[in-house]
This record gives C-alpha cells, sequence and structure tokens, in this order.
C-alpha cells in the first residue's frame, strides 16, 4: 500500500536529476544543502559520498563521533559497534528505519546507502572489510 | 515531506498539499482520511469522571499536554494522582523560550536564548486552528487570553530562488494574478465554444459572469493593467490625498512568467482545512496553556525523572526511575495504574510490560525530523520597511518559511522572527549542525529574503527536533501500513498500563490530538476502574 510519504518520495524523485555534486568541504564546515526543489519536491540527499552522507544525515542523532547520545532515551553508537558485523544489518535500518528511526530508502539512492554503510563500517573503530554493493542494497528493497 | 508540515505538524499538512497538488484530490482526500484530517475534532465537552474508587492511584509518565490534562482531571475525578516528567519543566513539546531559557540538546550543545524581555519564541506547536476545541475549550477554563494568528498575509512572500531573479513577490500579486490569469484562459475557452460539451448556454452565462468577478477581468474578458486590477493586487504607489500625486496602478505580472516561477502552488496552503481562518495563539507564548494546567498540580509533578523500567502485574504497577540531572540509586513508583505519554521515540527504548501486540505499536512508529529557529532583530524591519504584520513568508530556500511575529505588531523596537521552519532533508542536514552553525546558515539565507538580516540580527536559537533529549523527534508519523497494523492494539488498556499523546490520535503532532487522547484513554481507564472496584 503506497503511503503518503512514498508517494511524496516518488513524486520527488522527478526532480533528482537536479541534484548537485557533493563539493569538498573540510570536516569541520558542514555539508551543503541539497538543492531546493520545486514545491512539490520532497527533498532527495544530494551528497553522494559516505563521509558527506554521514555528516549530512546520521551525525544529527548518531554525533560526529558516531557514539550515539543518551537523554530520556537514547541514540546507538555506531562507534564499534557490533551490530555493523553484517553489512546488511545498518543497510536494512538505512532502508526501513528502526523504532523511532525513520526510513531513509525514500530520501537516498541504492548507491548512496551503500555509500554511508560502508563509510561508517570502516570508520569509528569499526574495520569490516566486506563491502556492501549498489547491487545488494537493491536487492534488500 | 517538507510536506509533513503541522503546529508542529506543518509537515504533514504541507505533504498533504503537494499530493493534492500532484495526484489528484481523491489521493488527497484518501490522505487526509488516513492522517485524519478530513473530520473535526471530536470534542464533547469538559469530562466527567464520577465514582472514583477512593485512595485509586494513578501514575502519569510525562508532563506534556496529554499528562498535564490527564492529571488535572483525575484529581479533580478524585483519584490519587503522581506525574513523573523528564525534564526540569512541564510542557513538553508545548514550549515556549524567553530569554535567560538555556537548553542543552542531545550530543551536549547548549544554547541561552538571549532575547529581550518580552520576545519569545514557540519552538514546537505554534498555533491553534478554530476546530481543536479542547484545546479552546481549555484555554477558556483556564483563562488564558487567545490572540489572532494571523496564518495568511496578503503582504507577505511567496519566493522562489529559480524565479524573478530571486526577487520574493507578494503574495497579493501572485494571488490575484494566478487568479487573473486562470479566469482569462477559461473565459477565453467557454467564448471559443470548446466547453460547449459541458455547460448549456444558462451555464456558460453564469460562469463568464462569475470568472468576470473573481478574475476582475475586463469587459472583453481579459486581466490586465487597470485601476480595477490595482484595487485587487495594489497600487505600485499608493493612493494617497489634496494635493498629492495621484497613484500609480500596478502591472500585472505576465502568464508564462508567473507559471514557470511554480509560485501559484503556494497559494494553497493557507485554505488547508488546518490553517483556515480562524487560528489562535495564546497571548505570550503557546506555553501558557500548559503551564496553567501545571499550576493546578504542581505538587503532584516530579521533574528530572527519567524513567528505566515500567512494569505491571495483576495487583498494580512499579516504575523505576533515576534522577536525569543527578544520577544516583534508582528509585521506584508504585500505583494502581499507569498513564505513559512517553513518545514512542523514547518509550521503544524502554522495558516497558505489556503484551506483544501493544509493544510491536510501540516499536513502529518513526518521529519527523524538523527544525525551528528563533531570530531576534534590532528592529522590526518587515513591518517598518516592509509592512509584513504578522503572517508567514514560503521559500524554495533550506530554511522553507519565515514567520512574523503576531504579537507586539506595530509597536516599534526589538522583535522575534520565526526564521525557519524545516522539513525534509533540509531538516536532518540542519540538525547534523552544531547550533551554532544553524543560526548562521539560517541568518545568511533569509538575507536572500531580507536583505536588512545582516545589519538588523542580534541573537538566534534553534531547536531540532531529533536532537530534543525528551522526544527524540518532532512528532509520531504514522504511516498508512503501520496505523492499519498497530493503532488499534496502541490504543489499548494494556493489563494496568495505557498509553496517550500526540502518538495515539489521529491529529498527530497537534496538541489537539495530545488532548483527545489524554480524555478518551482516562475516560475508558476510568470506566475500567470503576467496573472492576
Amino acid at each position: 500500500m503506497a503511503t503518503p510519504l512514498s508517494v511524496a518520495a516518488r513524486l520527488g524523485c522527478l526532480l533528482a536529476a537536479l541534484a548537485l555534486p557533493a563539493s569538498i568541504v573540510c570536516a569541520d564546515e558542514p555539508p551543503p544543502f541539497s538543492p531546493p526543489g520545486s514545491f512539490t519536491d520532497l527533498g532527495h540527499f544530494a551528497h553522494q559520498d559516505g563521509a558527506t552522507l554521514f555528516r549530512a544525515i546520521c551525525q544529527g542523532c548518531h554525533m560526529a563521533d558516531a557514539k550515539g547520545a543518551v537523554g530520556a532515551g537514547y541514540y546507538p553508537a555506531l562507534a564499534g559497534n557490533q551490530k555493523l558485523a553484517s553489512a546488511t544489518y545498518p543497510a536494512l535500518v538505512v532502508l526501513k528505519g528502526r523504532h523511532g528511526m525513520p526510513a531513509f530508502g525514500d530520501y537516498l539512492s541504492d548507491a548512496q546507502v551503500a555509500e554511508v554503510v560502508n563509510y561508517v563500517r570502516s570508520h569509528f573503530g569499526n574495520q569490516y572489510p566486506d563491502a556492501l554493493t549498489q547491487q545488494d542494497v537493491t536487492r534488500l528493497r | 515531506m517538507r510536506s509533513v508540515q503541522n503546529p508542529l505538524a506543518i509537515s504533514r499538512r504541507d505533504l498533504l498539499r503537494k499530493i493534492g497538488l500532484s495526484a489528484g484530490a481523491a489521493m488527497m482526500y484518501q490522505a487526509m482520511s488516513t492522517l485524519g484530517f478530513a473530520r473535526e475534532s471530536d470534542y464533547k465537552g469538559p469530562i466527567e469522571l464520577s465514582g472514583a474508587p477512593k485512595g485509586a492511584s494513578i501514575l502519569i509518565l510525562g508532563a506534556g499536554m496529554a499528562g498535564l490534562v490527564a492529571a488535572y482531571e483525575l484529581r479533580r475525578a478524585g483519584y490519587s494522582v503522581k506525574v513523573l516528567e523528564y525534564n526540569h519543566r512541564a510542557g513538553g513539546r508545548a514550549w515556549t523560550l524567553r530569554g535567560g531559557d538555556e537548553y542543552t540538546e542531545l550530543g551536549g550543545a547548549r544554547q541561552k536564548c538571549e532575547f529581550d524581555p518580552g520576545l519569545y519564541v514557540n519552538p514546537g506547536p505554534w498555533r491553534i486552528p478554530y476546530h481543536h476545541h479542547a484545546m479552546l475549550d481549555y484555554a477558556r477554563r483556564l483563562k488564558i487570553p487567545l490572540e489572532p494568528f494571523n496564518e495568511i498575509n496578503f503582504n507577505a512572500y511567496l519566493h522562489s530562488s529559480r524565479a524573478f531573479g530571486g526577487k520574493p513577490q507578494r503574495y497579493r500579486h501572485i494571488y490575484a494574478d494566478y487568479h487573473g490569469h486562470i479566469a482569462e484562459l477559461l473565459s477565453k475557452a467557454v467564448n471559443k465554444g470548446q466547453l460547449d460539451a459541458e455547460l448549456t448556454a444558462e451555464d456558460k452565462e453564469k460562469l463568464l459572469e462569475s470568472l468576470r468577478v473573481f478574475g476582475v477581468l475586463d469587459k472583453d474578458y481579459r486581466y490586465a493593467k487597470s485601476f480595477a486590477t490595482s484595487e485587487s493586487r495594489g497600487y505600485d504607489s499608493e493612493r494617497g490625498a489634496g494635493q498629492m500625486p495621484p497613484p500609480v496602478l500596478s502591472t500585472p505580472i505576465a502568464r508564462d512568467e508567473l507559471l514557470k516561477s511554480g509560485l501559484a502552488n503556494y497559494l494553497v496552503t493557507p485554505f488547508d482545512y488546518d490553517l483556515t481562518p480562524s487560528m489562535f495563539q495564546p497571548v505570550g507564548g503557546m506555553d501558557q496553556i500548559a503551564m496553567a494546567l501545571y499550576r493546578d498540580v504542581a505538587p503532584l509533578v516530579e521533574f528530572d525523572a527519567k524513567v528505566t523500567a515500567i512494569g505491571q502485574d495483576e495487583r498494580g504497577v512499579s516504575v523505576t526511575y533515576v534522577d536525569a540531572r543527578h544520577g544516583g540509586e534508582p528509585k521506584e513508583a508504585h500505583a494502581d495504574w499507569c498513564l505513559c505519554t512517553i513518545p514512542l521515540s523514547i518509550l521503544s527504548e524502554i522495558p516497558v510490560k505489556v503484551s506483544e501486540p501493544m509493544l510491536a505499536a510501540i516499536q513502529s512508529v518513526p518521529y519527523e525530523a524538523s527544525v525551528k529557529f528563533g531570530l531576534q532583530f534590532k528592529r522590526r524591519f518587515w513591518e517598518e520597511d516592509e509592512r509584513i504584520y504578522g503572517g508567514i513568508s514560503y521559500t524554495d530556500l533550506p530554511i522553507q518559511m519565515i514567520g512574523y511575529p503576531m504579537s507586539g505588531m506595530n509597536e516599534g523596537g526589538k522583535g522575534v522572527l520565526l526564521g525557519g521552519y524545516v522539513w525534509g532533508t533540509n531538516a536532518y542536514e540542519f540538525t547534523a549542525m552544531t547550533p551554532e552553525q544553524r543560526v548562521r546558515k539560517a541568518v545568511e539565507i533569509g538575507a536572500q529574503i531580507h536583505p536588512q538580516y545582516p545589519a538588523e540580527f542580534e541573537n538566534g536559537i534553534s531547536v531540532a527536533w531529533h536532537r530534543s533529549p525528551f522526544t527524540q523527534g518532532c512528532f509520531a508519523n504514522w504511516s498508512d501500513d503501520a496505523r492499519a497494523s498497530h493503532y488499534a492494539n496502541l490504543c489499548q488498556i494494556d493489563g494496568r498500563i495505557a498509553l496517550a499523546g500526540e502518538h495515539v490520535s489521529r491529529l498527530p503532532a497537534w496538541q489537539e490530538g495530545a488532548v483527545l487522547s489524554a480524555l478518551d484513554t482516562i475516560g475508558r481507564m476510568h470506566q475500567k476502574i470503576v467496573a472492576t472496584a
């Protein structure tokens, strides 16, 4: 069944061609914004490489050091997280969401999901040698 | 999704608007029904709870609107009530930031609000529609004065960075000219007989007559520069008196340029059912209603209580919590019943002893990203220079909106703008920044609409809702699938535990949803208690 968000995301894809290539910025500067859409564009992240995607999206909750955060509840650390041992798990969480975390499947292409998962699994104390491919992500959708 | 908009929820509203624009009214209605927008608030007046068993106790988790309304009503009904609240204040998302307030977001970044006295921003809900009967009733009963919230301002801007050389356009120009051009086009089609299959001769005559009025067309059914169109869209220089020069007529925007800009797509915004006049805000800040409820139940509320486990057996409930500020030994609270208003984003991370179906429901609802800004300026240039009093400007830039204060209008002095209300991809990108970066960006971007920004800006604060320690998100963004599979299970009284909040409503993100949810749940809980006493 189509959800309003998935319908909206499909509309957004019409304008994905407008996405600009991610520019190189120094690490303490935020990445540039995804380009403004038309009124019916619900947004698609512009950034293509894993590091920039992490800094534009993931660190909002999981923090810049990927150590997560604790308040009334918590955001889990991605740093040194053994749940990342299988690349499938983080890819599914990014695509479908988990608990309060929204799904990013409509916001990100398969290549972008692979990029950001591979980045997290090879940084922040994570050293998993196997990499996720775009085709792997396509199969998980 | 920039879409998923609302008071908090402007996003969903925007989403619906976009669906409506792009996919047609039928899909929009379907989506509206799903999200519960197609009907009015189902409020029947003050709740009657009589016959509470002597000594029966109810533990309420959370002192936002749902928890406060529940505490207020249950105490009146004679229950023994206790409220645990994570924050060091009541109100939850019904929250107003004023000078001197401090806010520490997840990750530890601390902001101090430096607004002048009397100025404020509502980082959560900021408006109350006329059909939110429960909210209006509580405001009346608690004697909280309201003032108009003018959602629509014909002199505010519609702005596209990709049209009109990036120059913002007055809402009234886009409004008048779009209506004028479509009325002219439709008249042409009628006069050429292109709609003869659809219309009788009488229909045609009536339609043409109404199009001439609706679009301010001339006798030849043209939309063109004239006194009449300037009376509709405004003059280039105003009408004066005595020996002042005569007014200068304004020139409508050419049809192709207007269509190419896409700005007409914004016109529907203030005509959503949830946003049409009359809209209200409490005088002095949105937290006023919550604060009035809190004053009534203050002795019952324990702040800084971080709930770590929620248990129950056949005799009662037990809730484990720790001091959120100072830590230390876990404490336990016991009661006969528990009303839990903790957002699902938090509750899904806490061990809670309820049935599998309710647990599955608790774990199935994502919380939306949204960011708001309050920016203080040395003078109210939007009023003094641009004659914008209240209302909202819309832009395709990442700040998405600029909201003008609806209080203190035309009084001069300083003012605080809602410097952005952001959804979708840009909301995640703003959230991922430090508070300083966010405010700097909002000022930099806003200057494209109001060039006075850099010279007049004084200080700013931002709330990125995914970094809110007490909600981890803006509101419960139910999908159709999740609603169909889990909503009914979330609404059950599970043994001695029941849930309430905007997430347990069909008005997600609205305070009305939280209040109706509290009233619905405590009504059912009371019946169950009386029946089993």
